[in-house]
């Protein structure tokens, strides 16, 4: 029994090393295999870091202690609104954390600015929010990296990193068309990767006749005391008749942000990906025969000499998952080196406003895109591993 | 043609092998068909926009509203035909996912302003008579089901109701077509005067206008007018051509497009390079029948014609097939069922198509039948 086991492995062994050394005299349809695989994994990678991507800037914008304060019925800061006397009473909720000026509780304004891009020249809905001292208290990552915070009540501004990145005219020390008026750009800040670096800050309270919004803002965001006091403090602005508003955690609220783009780049790429695969499978599945026919002399003589038909069988499935394991580890790792931390922006239909992101290759996004190569050599391998061991003898020792 | 024959029966020798090429590239061009339909939704309108028409929004952002007393100042300027206003609703019909545009409009105004939208003359009537009245594109009644006659809520985000209430109800009377196969019928428009006198706040103001010139030659001189018209006050304009308009919103989308594009092209290029090495290999296979082929008398032309027609009839088996079946697939329907305004095979694409095809083919081919016409009888039959 045991001797039986070494034997057959003796054999797969024999039969792959066989296989292997003989591989470079197929170079061209190896090549060829690995090509086309290759390319199938570096597109879906590439695809599905851009979904990956808008949803870490989408999740790293949440913080667990945070909740926001929304008109109820409004899907987003853009459609909310709520009044000056409404925020007041946000503000005394229970469950909100407090330092010695008070609650922490930040009530935001958010509109759009037309400016154009600054890889194609042309207009994007740039977001720009309206901000009161505790936007930075209620924000952990907030920081400023260059430059200084704008002065209170003065039409200074301070921009995102990704902002400055993407849109033209946002550099430190440059201004911010507004209408008839410019704003200086007095400082960049970071906010971990978070959505805030899309956006330009400035004073809610020069925003405000800006836009003509009287004394009114959009949402207010607030820091709790725990996770566990959102279920008070929900309540208690629920229930209270003299508002009409749809608290949220940060992370449900920013998660219904992302979804329809995560899902839609996803589903794209996910579609694509599979399409390429079916014609990479096809591409291997005919290296695979060629090299079974280019062999079938050898393999009937192994064969003739005694050797089974399951080490035949595994010696071309290692062949064909081996040229996908070079195929798809050269696709992943090209992904990685060109797509990530690529930084785009987009137009988020949710929110009417752009987001910008960097290309995120996860590793599970690498293994997820080796996997793939594997199955594909796989299905490639397997009709012609089956057809080399199942070829009588006799026919094939007298082919050619 | 006569040759026809012994090129089928080359290709038919690997009956595999042929099968499994022809599918690769066949998948290679079904995707390239597919993509340029879902492009060509990304992008639609722009293609449609009217030459004389023109779209005046605030110029801080489009999120700023206009007053309604724009439309008649507009209209005196000269050059200007008419002018229409439309405002964006943003609500909600059931669940946020099932998103499509509603918008407000001045019903008569706005029917002879776009003219591609066709509404029968008997509903065009209703839809005068019913306040509440609404008219839905062709596209999103289908998507959801709905008939003339139905009542069809929808929850305001944006627009309340004077009684705080937020659920719109209208009757929807009429249900428009369009003149084209690429009009975007996917729109839900309802009558502005019922909007005004039903909402909350913002009485008096417009989201944007839509101009007709009455010479589109002199469209720069025309919106400069209209902006200068209102420059200075508190609501300043920026106006464009619709279709400037409309290619902003495919530009906002941005450098996303451009890459899932340019990453198709890639793609497309790996299929047809792997596919490409296959022929090669298969007529590397037969140097000795080639030169078989030559002692009989074959001259080296027709030995080249022979080893690139049968590249040509890989391709175009592969590449038309790919096509056809794109195209099937593409009028089956939108893959995001209704979220993309138009979705068809554009007859500009496929052209290209059929050009990739051919082009595929001849450089697929080209090489190994250089290789064969240049064969030496002697070398190729001692190998």
């Amino acid at each position: 029994m045991m001797s039986g086991l070494i034997a057959w492995f003796t054999q797969v062994a024999a039969v792959t090393r066989f296989n292997l050394l003989t591989l470079p005299q197929r170079v061209g349809s190896s090549v060829s295999a690995i090509f086309g695989i290759t390319g199938v994994v570096a597109v879906m990678v590439g695809v599905l870091s851009i979904a990956q991507g808008i949803l870490h800037t989408m999740q790293s914008s949440a913080s667990p202690l945070n909740a926001i304060v929304l008109r109820s019925g409004a899907n987003t800061e853009m459609m909310s609104g709520l009044d000056g006397e409404s925020v007041k009473i946000i503000a005394q909720a229970p469950g909100i954390a407090r330092n010695e000026k008070g609650a922490l509780a930040s009530p935001e304004l958010f509109v759009i600015l037309n400016l154009p891009k600054r890889s194609t020249g042309t207009e994007a809905n740039v977001p720009l929010r309206g901000v009161r001292e505790n936007a930075v208290t209620v924000r952990d990552a907030f920081r400023i990296s260059s430059g200084r915070m704008f002065e209170w009540g003065t039409n200074e501004a301070i921009v995102g990193r990704g902002a400055s990145l993407e849109f033209s005219g946002l550099e430190l020390g440059s201004s911010v068309p507004v209408g008839s008026e410019k704003w200086p750009v007095v400082g960049i800040f970071d906010a971990a990767g978070g959505l805030a670096e899309s956006e330009i800050w400035v004073d809610a309270a020069v925003l405000q006749p800006a836009f003509r919004r009287g004394n009114s803002y959009q949402a207010v965001y607030a820091k709790l005391e725990s996770r566990d006091a959102f279920t008070a403090f929900k309540d208690a602005l629920t229930a209270d008749p003299k508002l009409n508003v749809k608290p949220l955690r940060e992370a449900e609220y920013y998660d219904s942000q992302a979804t329809t783009l995560y899902n839609l780049i996803t589903g794209l790429g996910t579609l694509i990906a599979v399409i390429m695969g079916l014609g990479a499978t096809f591409g291997a599945l005919n290296t695979m025969y060629t090299s079974v026919a280019a062999r079938g002399r050898e393999i009937a003589t192994l064969r003739a000499l005694g050797f089974r038909t399951v080490p035949v069988i595994l010696s071309v499935l290692f062949e064909s998952l081996l040229l996908a394991l070079i195929g798809g580890i050269i696709g992943a790792g090209l992904a990685w080196w060109a797509f990530d931390g690529f930084r785009a922006a987009t137009l988020n239909w949710a929110s009417f406003s752009q987001i910008a992101f960097a290309f995120e290759v996860t590793p599970a996004l690498l293994v997820q895109g080796i996997t793939f190569a594997l199955l594909i050599g796989l299905v490639g391998g397997l009709l012609p591993a089956i057809r080399a061991a199942r070829q009588p003898v006799a026919t094939a020792l007298r082919e050619l | 043609m006569k040759y026809f024959y012994l090129v089928w029966s080359n290709l038919r020798r690997r009956k595999l092998r042929s099968l499994l090429t022809v599918l690769s590239i066949l998948v290679a061009f079904m995707l390239f068909g597919y993509l340029s339909a879902i492009r060509q939704g990304f992008n639609q309108g722009v293609s449609v926009a009217g030459a004389n028409r023109l779209v005046v929004r605030h110029k801080v952002s489009l999120i700023q509203l206009l007053p309604e007393s724009y439309q008649a100042r507009m209209e005196r300027i000269p050059g200007v035909n008419s002018a229409v206003h439309a405002t964006w609703f943003g609500g909600v019909y059931q669940k946020p996912s099932n998103f499509f545009a509603q918008m407000p409009v001045q019903p008569e105004q706005y029917l002879d302003m776009y003219p591609e939208y066709v509404l029968p003359a008997e509903q065009r009537a209703a839809w005068l008579a019913t306040r509440s009245g609404a008219i839905a594109g062709k596209v999103l009644a289908d998507r959801f089901g709905w008939k003339i006659g139905d009542r069809i809520p929808i929850n305001a985000t944006i627009w309340f109701k004077k009684d705080g209430g937020a659920t719109w109800e209208f009757d929807l009377v009429g249900i428009y077509t369009g003149a084209e196969k690429n009009t975007d019928t996917s729109g839900f428009f309802f009558r502005y005067d019922f909007f005004e006198e039903t909402r909350q706040r913002g009485s008096g103001l417009v989201g944007w206008y839509t101009v007709r010139i009455s010479d589109p030659a002199h469209a720069a001189e025309t919106a400069a007018a209209i902006d200068k018209e209102f420059a200075n006050s508190p609501a300043e304009t920026k106006t464009e051509p619709e279709g400037a308009f409309i290619q902003g919103f495919a530009n906002q989308v941005g450098n996303i497009g451009q890459i899932m594009m340019s990453i198709v092209a890639a793609v497309f290029f790996t299929i047809l390079l792997v596919a490409g090495n296959t022929m090669a290999y298969s007529v590397r296979e037969r140097t000795n029948e080639l030169a078989v082929l030559k002692a009989m008398g074959f001259s080296d032309h027709k030995v080249l014609g022979l080893v690139l027609g049968e590249s040509m009839l890989l391709t175009c088996l592969g590449g038309g097939l790919g096509l056809v079946l794109a195209w099937l697939l593409i009028s089956l329907g939108d893959p995001t069922r209704g979220s993309l305004p138009v979705f068809f095979f554009p007859v500009r694409e496929m052209i290209i198509g059929v050009g990739l095809v051919l082009g595929m083919g001849l450089i697929a081919g080209i090489l190994p039948a250089l290789r064969a016409q240049h064969l030496q009888i002697a070398d190729a039959l001692r190998r």
